[in-house]
C-alpha cells in the first residue's frame, strides 16, 4: 500500500427494514431509526439509518485496504455529517493519504444522494 | 463535570457475532465460519471491529441516561465516533467495559458531551478505546 491508493469500491443499498435488523443486532432501538412517524415528529422525512451502521460500512471499506484482516484496522474516527436513509445507495470514496512507520493513514467518506453523510480517518497497518 | 460508572461485562456469543455480521453485510469468511477464523489464527469465531458497538453498548447507556448528566435524549445527536482497536474479540471472550464522561462543552448550537469507554477481555488485554461525541441541541 502506498500514498494515493484508493479505498476499494464499496456500494451498499440498505433495505427498508435494515434499520430494524441493525437495531436488533446492536441493541439500539431509538424510534428515530425504526419508526417513520417518530422520525417525522423530529423533523426527518422518514426513519434514518443508525450512524454506527453507516460507520460499519465505512469500516468494511477501509478494512479492505488491509485485506479485510481485523487485526490490521487500528483506528477509525468519524464525524456524522448528515442523516442517511434506507432504500438509497451508500457508496464509499477514499484514499491512502500517507504510509508512515508501516501504518497507512486513510481518509474516506460515505456518500448518499450526492452528499457526504459520514467522513472519517482510519489507520490500517501495512502488515 | 466528570464522572465514571461501574464496569459492565459482556459475554461474546457466536450467534450474536453472526447476527451482527448479517446486519452489517460483512462477507469475509472468517466472520461466518469458525474453522476459517481458527485457520487465520484466532481463538474462535472472530468478531468484526465494529462489533465493539455491541459489547460496549451496555456500559455506555447508563452513562448517557444518568439523570445527573441530564441529557435530553430527544435532542441528542451522535456527531462523532472514534474507535482505537487493540486485541481482536472472539466468541467466548468476556469483555469488561468502563465508561466515563470526559468532557462537556457548551457551544452556540448546544452542549457537546464526550464519553470515553475502555474495554478489555478476560485476559486483561485492551480490545477497544472508544470515544463517543454527542451533541444535545439547545442544551
Amino acid at each position: 500500500m502506498k500514498s494515493g491508493d484508493p479505498v476499494p469500491e464499496l456500494r451498499v443499498l440498505p433495505g427498508r427494514f435494515l434499520p430494524h435488523r441493525y437495531a436488533g443486532a446492536s441493541g439500539d432501538f431509538n424510534p428515530i431509526h425504526v419508526d417513520p412517524e417518530s422520525a417525522k415528529a423530529l423533523g426527518q422525512p422518514s426513519n434514518i439509518l443508525h450512524g454506527l451502521y453507516m460507520m460499519s460500512v465505512l469500516a468494511r471499506a477501509v478494512g479492505d485496504v488491509g485485506d479485510g484482516d481485523p487485526r490490521r484496522l487500528k483506528r477509525l474516527a468519524v464525524q456524522f455529517k448528515a442523516p442517511g436513509f434506507p432504500e438509497q445507495e451508500l457508496s464509499v470514496e477514499g484514499q491512502v493519504r500517507e504510509v508512515k512507520a508501516k501504518v497507512a493513514q486513510v481518509e474516506a467518506k460515505l456518500v448518499q444522494a450526492g452528499g457526504d453523510v459520514v467522513t472519517g480517518e482510519a489507520e490500517v497497518s501495512a502488515e | 463535570m466528570e464522572k465514571s460508572w461501574p464496569a459492565v461485562d459482556y459475554e461474546v456469543g457466536r450467534e450474536k457475532i453472526r447476527e451482527f455480521v448479517e446486519a452489517t453485510a460483512e462477507r469475509h469468511v472468517i466472520y461466518h465460519d469458525r474453522k476459517a477464523s481458527r485457520g487465520a489464527g484466532f481463538r474462535d469465531l472472530v468478531a468484526p471491529p465494529m462489533f465493539a458497538v455491541v459489547y460496549t453498548h451496555r456500559s455506555l447507556w447508563p452513562a448517557i441516561e444518568d439523570p445527573e448528566v441530564g441529557i435530553d435524549l430527544s435532542k441528542m445527536l451522535h456527531v462523532g465516533q472514534d474507535f482505537r482497536w487493540s486485541e481482536p474479540v472472539c466468541a467466548g471472550d468476556v469483555i469488561t467495559t468502563e465508561t466515563s464522561l470526559a468532557d462537556v462543552q457548551k457551544g452556540k448550537k448546544g452542549s457537546t458531551y464526550t464519553f470515553e469507554s475502555h474495554a478489555r477481555n478476560d485476559r486483561g488485554d485492551e480490545t477497544v478505546h472508544a470515544t463517543w461525541t454527542m451533541m444535545v441541541m439547545g442544551g
